[in-house]
């Protein structure tokens, strides 16, 4: 949560990037705690790994620098902040009250990656097909919108 | 043991977080970063979830929702990639406009 925070204190992206590599860290132990081994460890390779290096090149080779403080407006000063406090301590009262006696116990769901394998490809077998198909699309559009901007460039500048 | 409501206020917190950052940063990577985090909140109340019900499907659920931030986040920085190109900028106060 101090991690959350200090992505949004932060001014420069680099830190905050850091900072978003805390919060999934921790999130990946909040996810062991809770007994979700599998989803700890993709939590590690995909967000603290792929995501997190991704957008740390992306920050590198755009040179992002320090990003230039404006003036919020005043009435979202004067009301939203109140009105977020409220909204946020009502939400945590209600949950806390209506839910604090179901305790959910460390380690109680046994996640072990061979039982989400088999729920994976027997019960959820075409999403997952899906998400395949999805990616290729997502894989081949990144190329495209960055590879083509590239060759793009210079034949613009010539004409 | 902690109360499953301790897990949704937590990601209820990464959510609030992520909402303000996408609101109030001027960084379009920043921007992109918070979208992250409100995805991470969403994902932790579904891991929340799936152990108070013993329910795996949760889990997996959280598995699409990671694949599909991956591909969001390989295109979204694509995108950007693509718009300080031709823009030379990374505020979005200074891209308003789709067509350069």
């Amino acid at each position: 949560m101090a991690g959350a925070v200090n992505l949004l204190v932060q001014r420069h992206p680099i830190n905050s990037a850091l900072s978003l590599i805390v919060v999934m860290a921790s999130l990946a132990v909040e996810y062991l705690l809770l007994g979700a081994e599998f989803v700890a460890a993709v939590q590690v390779i995909i967000y603290a790994g792929a995501i997190m290096v991704l957008f740390v090149f992306v920050i590198m080779l755009l040179n992002a620098g320090e990003e230039e403080r404006t003036k919020g407006s005043r009435v979202a000063l004067l009301f939203g902040i109140p009105g977020m406090l409220v909204g946020s301590g009502l939400i945590a009262w209600i949950l806390l009250q209506r839910s604090g006696t179901q305790a959910v116990e460390a380690g109680a769901l046994p996640g072990p990656p061979k039982t989400i394998a088999w729920l994976l490809f027997h019960d959820f077998l075409l999403p997952f097909e899906v998400t395949s198909v999805l990616v290729l699309i997502a894989i081949m559009g990144a190329v495209v919108l960055a590879g083509h901007a590239e060759s793009g460039a210079p034949a613009k500048r010539e004409g | 043991m902690v109360p499953l409501s301790y897990y949704l206020v937590l990601g209820g917190i990464l959510f609030a977080c992520g909402v303000t950052g996408f609101l109030i940063k001027r960084n379009i990577i920043t921007i992109f970063m918070s979208i992250e985090l409100m995805l991470n909140g969403v994902n932790l109340s579904f891991v929340a979830f799936a152990a108070q019900w013993g329910k795996l499907s949760g889990q997996i659920f959280v598995f699409f929702v990671m694949v599909v931030a991956a591909a969001e986040a390989a295109v979204g920085l694509a995108i950007i990639i693509s718009v300080y190109r031709t823009r030379e900028t990374l505020n979005v106060d200074q891209v308003n406009l789709l067509k350069l």
